[in-house]
């Protein structure tokens, strides 16, 4: 695909910040000029994102044309988010612990312990849930997609299964950005789910709380315009992951050392996409729905 | 049919190919007939494997057109190529096959996708065409547990199974030893006596003489000799006479 070579330049420029490598070692080590190097990555910038778009443009298009693969994309959202199940209700049941704690550390200061089960509802549904389920889903199957893919890139596979007469992309990369933006709303489900069990489990052992005072101060103050764009919004999630570690598996080159690139460079550039996506998604929630405000 | 009257089902006119700035097929024509086998010879890197590719469909060519069974595949996309694929099977140098399922669901997978074979109609072909290339036994195995032999006939097995009319093979004895590299020669010889067209690149010469009709040597992105084996031996090319009396396997 156009722009390989700039994207592995520009993947290795933005590895090197997100890892603390020191990119101007880099740029001092080839002996190439500053500005060339940044003109360089620039370029490489535009071209991925670019490549990334034109990804997104033909998973569009494949979604109305035959064939429509849906045993593949079942068996994607049994491997994406099937398997991805005990990983999201342990995690839940961690961060519910975790935040009940530190909500009731803050709450008694002003006397408002009673109201640790909103807050936790609040801070899990609205932002808390979604976000740790997109990182935690791009830590698990990004890096598989991109190993997956890469390495089926690397070893002629894709190119077998284009020998077969199968259409590669369409059975490799829509089926699986298909299954990542379906899986991920709930998948967010059962994390807020096992976010607030969790945060019940504390507040039970701490104040003996009940189970059915808890839930119900907890759901008490709850929309579901509080919920549903939030929990909605993870289908763009699933979108980014999906998308970004698939293109760059499709696309891997270099032997084993191309593969293990892909699966990194799925996982640190799936995450920093999410983070800034989710900035723009929670600007735009509270503009159009200011009740729920994100 | 003599070869005369035979139709052509490879054709290339003109065809040029760039990786980057490295031109690595260079105005390059030639047609394969019906029914005969047709070996690519060269050394590393001079665009064989390139040019099985653009048979297929897997790169395009920067200028010049590839035309297969007489349709011109040049610009057309995965789905609009699927009909002319699957009149084709194309068994690559490391064989590819799916590491994740078996040798059976390795071989069975182009007939449960391009076929309306019932699933019991679909296993009796992937036994039968694993018996063939001697794996009858290996249908439950993963690719992970066969021999590089083994994994090259059930790449054979997979790429027969649609029973292709051209069968596309990039270096079949690279990495085996004279015996398997044999054996899978063998195989070649049987599927082109049943008819198939098969291009075969390869650097194992007593392999090119088997199976070649007709042997071309690419140099520098252009065939520099063409001919049948004793044509080659006595080309005016020194480099082609040289690559001729190789005696090597692989």
């Amino acid at each position: 695909m156009a722009g390989a070579e700039s994207l592995t330049g520009f993947a290795h420029f933005l590895v090197g910040i997100v890892i603390n490598e020191d990119p101007k070692s880099k740029l001092a080590s080839d002996g190439s000029p500053l500005l060339e190097r940044i003109i360089g990555s620039v370029r490489g910038s535009i071209e991925w994102f670019g490549g990334l778009s034109l990804l997104g443009a033909q998973v569009i298009r494949e979604c109305f044309r035959r064939p429509f693969e849906f045993g593949e994309v079942i068996r994607q959202v049994f491997e994406i988010g099937w398997r991805s199940t005990p990983l999201i209700i342990l995690s839940g049941l961690a961060v519910g612990i975790v935040l009940s704690m530190h909500t009731r550390a803050t709450l008694e200061r002003f006397g408002a312990a009673a109201m640790i089960p909103t807050a936790l509802a609040f801070a899990l549904v609205k932002e808390t849930g979604p976000l740790i389920t997109g990182l935690l889903i791009s830590g698990r199957v990004g890096a598989g997609i991109g190993a997956e893919l890469g390495g089926m890139r690397v070893t002629e596979q894709i190119d077998a299964l284009e020998s077969l007469a199968v259409n590669s992309f369409k059975y490799l990369v829509f089926t699986r950005v298909v299954a990542c933006a379906l899986c991920l709303p709930l998948l967010t489900i059962i994390m807020d789910f096992s976010g607030m069990l969790g945060g019940f489990i504390a507040e039970a052992i701490i104040s003996g709380s009940t189970l059915r005072l808890y839930f119900s101060q907890a759901f008490g103050s709850l929309a579901f315009a509080d919920f549903i764009p939030a929990t909605l919004k993870t289908v763009v999630f699933g979108l980014i992951i999906g998308g970004t570690s698939s293109f760059l598996g499709y696309n891997a080159t270099g032997g084993a050392a191309g593969v293990g690139r892909a699966a990194t460079q799925s996982v640190v550039f799936s995450s920093v996409l999410l983070i800034l996506m989710n900035v723009i998604l929670v600007k735009f929630i509270a503009f159009l729905f200011p009740v729920a405000g994100g | 049919m003599s070869e005369i009257d035979a139709k052509n089902a490879i054709e290339f006119n003109g065809v040029s190919k760039s990786f980057d700035k490295r031109c690595v097929l260079n105005n390059l024509s030639f047609n394969v007939k019906e029914g005969t086998g047709y070996v690519l010879l060269g050394r590393s890197g001079t665009g064989k494997s390139v040019t099985l590719k653009l048979i297929c469909g897997l790169l395009q060519p920067d200028a010049g057109s590839v035309k297969v069974a007489g349709v011109d595949i040049t610009g057309m996309d995965s789905t609009a190529l699927t009909p002319v694929r699957k009149q084709m099977g194309f068994l690559f140098q490391s064989a590819a096959l799916f590491d994740s399922i078996s040798v059976g669901a390795n071989v069975a997978f182009a007939l449960k996708r391009n076929t309306d074979k019932s699933s019991e109609e679909i296993h009796q072909r992937t036994q039968s065409v694993l018996e063939s290339v001697g794996l009858g036994k290996e249908y439950d195995k993963m690719p992970s547990d066969l021999s590089g032999g083994m994994r090259k006939r059930a790449g054979l097995a997979r790429a027969l199974a649609l029973e292709p009319s051209i069968l596309l093979v990039d270096e079949p004895s690279a990495g085996l030893d004279p015996i398997t590299s044999a054996e899978i020669d063998d195989l070649l010889l049987h599927v082109k006596q049943n008819n198939t067209t098969l291009v075969v690149v390869t650097h194992n010469i007593p392999s090119a003489r088997v199976l070649g009709d007709r042997l071309a040597f690419l140099d520098n992105g252009i065939i520099l000799a063409e001919g049948t084996a004793e044509e080659l031996e006595q080309s005016e090319h020194q480099l082609v006479r040289d690559f001729m009396k190789s005696k090597q396997g692989g």
